[in-house]
């Protein structure tokens, strides 16, 4: 236990060595305007259609009103949105952005590890999905671990402190992961033993002996704090397990368990499992066979959060298809659709798209697998995820309609404030250019022969496919 | 009499077409084989984009024996044509990602014997993709249905990874399949490979890079390159001598020098991939002294060495549109914006996806995004499909609706870049093709399963 939390602890330290921000980063530069008013755009409000030259207007970060030609009040922002299109801010329900470290590899059951210890605020993936629209995430441990690690639901407010980030109403949840991954057929650590499980038979039974110690935990603590209630004074506290306690909170409907899984019969697995200890998986996540089995979610009540159209890159993804989200819509089941990577988080806007090639998918339903579901999916719809008076002002504004690939995104707005604007990044970059130039030219940043400049960071390759098992962004699988 | 032949011999297609369409609709009965007759067909009364010239609103193209006959507002359709009734739809020739590995990969991961990408060793010059494409692929039909009826496969790793094929997605061999079955030499540049960020599961050993000792290894890797042309020079000289003089000492035969002939001798392409600007130009550098024929893949600071690409006539496939930026600072947009800086400099480039094979149909959707920061869309459909056609030297063959020309050919509901049109017909050399895939099938299956 002692060297587990050492693993844990350890990752928050990452957290002390951070680099500074980019000249772009974040908004500092400008006052969060008390009223703001969009005018004149094409609305896609994600839950009840689309809205022709219509006005948005923010107050105290807040939609105040949806509708046609509002009153501001004359100190009001003003956002000409004549000829574009606005949109709730996009939600990816899952991603390792921000994360210092995705994977405790060393057990199976890593439930004590939480990613909001090791969250970096200046990842660049966040903006590069801001630029996309994206306003939340919910950022997942890795999958190597049957049970994994507490999850963090973000809003992407780069340039402001890490505290800013989480969302403080959203329900806590916990990553699970099925199949392939936890049993770990795709790696092979070279330092130390085999971990058990190999197999999905061992999943299960990794799955249910936690459980089944969750369960015993939690009757110790029911009995301590009925003793104590009946006033026994000689009651003995049980022990605190910081593993068992997230699961503790699963049982009781407190914690959303949102679970990595492929295959179908997996799937069938882990409701098996819910039901007989009494708790609901929240999301499927990648649930790539879930088409095979939606009468199943839909009977238990889960959720899915999906990828529209990767597929074999492999095994386990071989039967995975483009129908998916109707094939799931249809079967009654909520689907969002995530990035899992630092890539296609920019552009989940065409994934919505995609969606709506396949099948008979609506607009709107569309939209909502990128907005309103996967709040819902992470509850936190009564605050965000569609453009209803009530809800924070999580927008995003773009150049024609979000899902034509000639579109981009143009400003993206979280709570009213601006942490996004294609014109204001473009005209950032000739002084970050210059700046640039200046610091090379400085003579402790030129090589040495033999010697390197010193304080390179790590290069960030390029990405592709699912990220989850990744312990580092220079790993792929 | 020969007339009536023709006419039964059409309806007899028509009746064999029908069938197939019930099947494939009312049951998810087993994919056909790629056994289609070539034909005559018609499509009337569509939106033309022949990409090669202007725009028809509405017109006929004929498709007769594998080619494209006639395109135009008022060409006839031919008696004893399959006609199909194209208003409201659009016809595209079809596209062509020129940087795949499609037909060499079924699965990615976990399952190592369907993978044929990768030889061991360096020089592999005699490593042809085309030995080990594999027409029954379930990528080629998926990648098809969305448009995209032409790729250049090609193996990777190593310095110099084997021999690129042109293929149609269509055919039950590689023969079949195959419009160029040696199409150019797939050489990995020597990059600048500096210190080690290895490590897993966040246990990172940060070993700082030793620039002095990289760019020694570099070098020594492409002296070698070097010496292996001059190798493969001296070798096709030698067997020259020797054909032209029988009485010469018979030189022996090697394999990978006799494979590097053609691209020592610059009459086929070398596909260089590289990415940064240093390495970019260090590849030109090298094609230079060699007299080789270079097309750049990958490219990723392209735009940093556009004048020498420009003057030395050097076109780029890009791959790396949805690539994310290199380093930290760069703009978020930087590599979505990379074919339209080429375009602006004046550099022949195309945009494929670089993929092995599953996302190799997201190629229309990543023009689109070109098309969204700064490359038009015009210019964004020619970039995957009379662009690829030009810098692969097929440009009397594929690439855009003219006769002549194979028929390749896309109908659609609409715009072919956008993400939401459907392919609604599909013709590749001049046969229909089945809109049916691995994932049609799968869906049909469970779409019952209530």
């Amino acid at each position: 236990m002692k060297k587990r939390l050492f693993a844990c602890f350890s990752l928050l330290l990452v957290l002390l060595v951070q680099t500074p921000l980019p000249a772009w980063a974040g908004s500092g530069d400008q006052e969060k305007p008390t009223e703001l008013v969009i005018r004149d755009a094409t609305v896609l409000t994600a839950s009840h259609g689309t809205l022709q030259a219509s006005d948005i207007l923010i107050k105290n970060g807040k939609i105040a009103a949806v509708g046609k030609n509002l009153k501001a009040s004359p100190n009001a922002k003003v956002i000409d949105a004549k000829g574009k299109f606005v949109t709730p801010g996009i939600i990816d329900c899952h991603s390792h952005a921000m994360l210092d470290a995705v994977n405790e590899l060393s057990e199976s059951v890593t439930s004590m590890c939480r990613i909001q210890d090791v969250l970096n605020p200046t990842d660049p993936t966040i903006y590069r999905a801001l630029a996309g629209g994206v306003t939340a995430m919910n950022l997942l441990h890795g999958s190597a671990n049957a049970i994994g690690g507490q999850n963090a639901v973000v809003k992407n407010k780069y340039g402001h402190p890490v505290t800013d980030f989480v969302i403080p109403d959203a329900p806590p949840g916990i990553k699970f992961a099925l199949g392939e991954n936890p049993k770990r057929s795709n790696f092979n650590i070279t330092t130390g033993p085999r971990r058990y499980p190999a197999t999905r038979m061992g999943v299960e039974e990794i799955i249910r002996e936690a459980f089944v110690r969750a369960r015993d935990y939690k009757h110790a603590w029911d009995e301590y704090r009925a003793a104590v209630a009946k006033g026994d004074k000689s009651a003995q506290e049980p022990r605190r397990d910081l593993q068992l306690e997230p699961l503790v909170e699963v049982l009781e409907g407190k914690r959303y368990v949102h679970s990595h899984c492929y295959r179908a019969d997996e799937i069938l697995m882990l409701i098996g499992i819910a039901d007989e200890f009494g708790f609901k998986v929240r999301t499927f996540q990648h649930n790539l066979e879930g088409y095979k089995v939606a009468r199943e979610m839909a009977k238990h009540g889960a959720m899915a959060s999906v990828f529209v159209d990767m597929w074999s890159y492999k095994i386990e993804a071989y039967d995975a298809i483009p129908y998916l989200p109707v094939l799931l819509t249809r079967a009654r089941v909520n689907v969002s659709i995530n990035s899992d990577s630092g890539e296609r988080i920019r552009r989940l806007n065409i994934d919505a798209a995609k969606a709506m090639k396949y099948g008979d998918l609506t607009e709107e339903e569309a939209l909502r697998m990128v907005t309103l579901n996967p709040a819902i999916q992470l509850g936190i719809d009564k605050r965000t995820g569609s453009i209803d008076v009530g809800k924070d002002a999580d927008l995003a504004i773009w150049s024609a309609h979000p899902f034509s690939v000639y579109s981009h995104c143009e400003t993206t707005l979280i709570e009213g404030e601006i942490f996004f604007d294609r014109e204001q990044d473009q005209n950032k970059r000739e002084a970050l250019a210059k700046e640039r130039a200046e610091l090379e030219k400085d003579e402790s940043n030129k090589a040495r022969p033999g010697g390197p400049p010193p304080g390179i960071p790590p290069r960030r390759p390029t990405e592709k496919g699912d990220n989850c098992l990744q312990g580092t962004e220079e790993h792929q699988h | 009499m020969v007339m009536k032949q023709t006419v039964s011999r059409s309806l007899f297609r028509l009746l064999a077409g029908l069938l197939f369409v019930l099947l494939s609709t009312s049951t998810w009965a087993q994919q056909p084989l790629d056994l289609a007759q070539r034909g005559t067909f018609a499509i009337k009364n569509a939106k033309i984009v022949t990409v090669s010239g202007d725009t028809i609103e509405r017109g006929t193209v004929v498709i007769r024996d594998g080619k494209i006959e006639a395109v135009g507002a008022s060409v006839a359709v031919p008696s004893g044509a399959q006609s199909i009734d194209g208003t409201g739809l659009s016809v595209y020739p079809g596209m062509i990602d020129a940087a795949t590995s499609l037909g060499l990969t079924e699965i990615q991961s976990g399952a190592a014997g369907g993978v044929d990408t990768t030889e061991v060793g360096e020089m592999n010059p005699s490593a042809s993709a085309i030995v080990a494409v594999n027409p029954h692929s379930a990528h080629v039909r998926v990648t098809r249905v969305n448009g995209v009826t032409t790729v250049v496969t090609a193996p990777n790793g190593g310095t110099i990874s084997g021999q690129a094929a042109v293929i149609n997605l269509y055919g039950t061999s590689p023969k079949e399949m195959a419009l160029v079955p040696a199409a150019g030499l797939v050489l990995n540049f020597p990059r600048l490979v500096a210190g080690g960020f290895g490590g897993f599961g966040g246990f990172r050993q940060n070993t700082q890079p030793n620039i002095a000792e990289a760019i020694t290894n570099r070098d020594n890797q492409v002296e070698q390159l070097r010496k292996f042309f001059q190798d493969a020079a001296a070798y096709a000289k030698a067997q020259e001598a020797y054909a032209a003089d029988k009485s010469l000492p018979r030189p022996t035969t090697n394999l990978a020098l006799a494979a590097m002939v053609p691209y020592v001798k610059g009459e086929k392409p070398i596909f260089i991939h590289a990415d940064r600007e240093r390495d970019i130009k260090a590849a030109v550098r090298f094609v230079d002294d060699l007299k080789l024929k270079m097309v750049l893949v990958d490219g990723g600071e392209a735009d940093k060495a556009a004048a020498l690409l420009k003057e030395k006539n050097i076109p780029v496939v890009v791959t790396g549109v949805l690539a994310v930026p290199r380093r930290d600072d760069d703009a978020y947009d930087d590599q979505y914006a990379l074919p339209g800086h080429l375009q602006k400099a004046g550099v022949s480039f195309c945009i494929s996806t670089g993929d092995e094979g599953s996302s190799v149909r997201d190629l229309p959707y990543q023009a689109g995004m070109a098309a969204a920061f700064g490359l038009s869309p015009a210019e964004a459909l020619k970039s995957v499909t009379l662009y690829p056609a030009q810098i692969l030297g097929l440009s009397d063959k594929l690439g855009s609706i003219e006769p002549g020309k194979v028929a390749n050919l896309v109908v659609t509901d609409g715009d072919v870049l956008e993400a939401r049109t459907r392919v609604k017909y599909l013709f590749i050399d001049g046969r229909q093709v089945p809109l049916v895939s691995r994932h049609t099938e799968l869906y049909e299956q469970f779409k019952q399963r209530k």
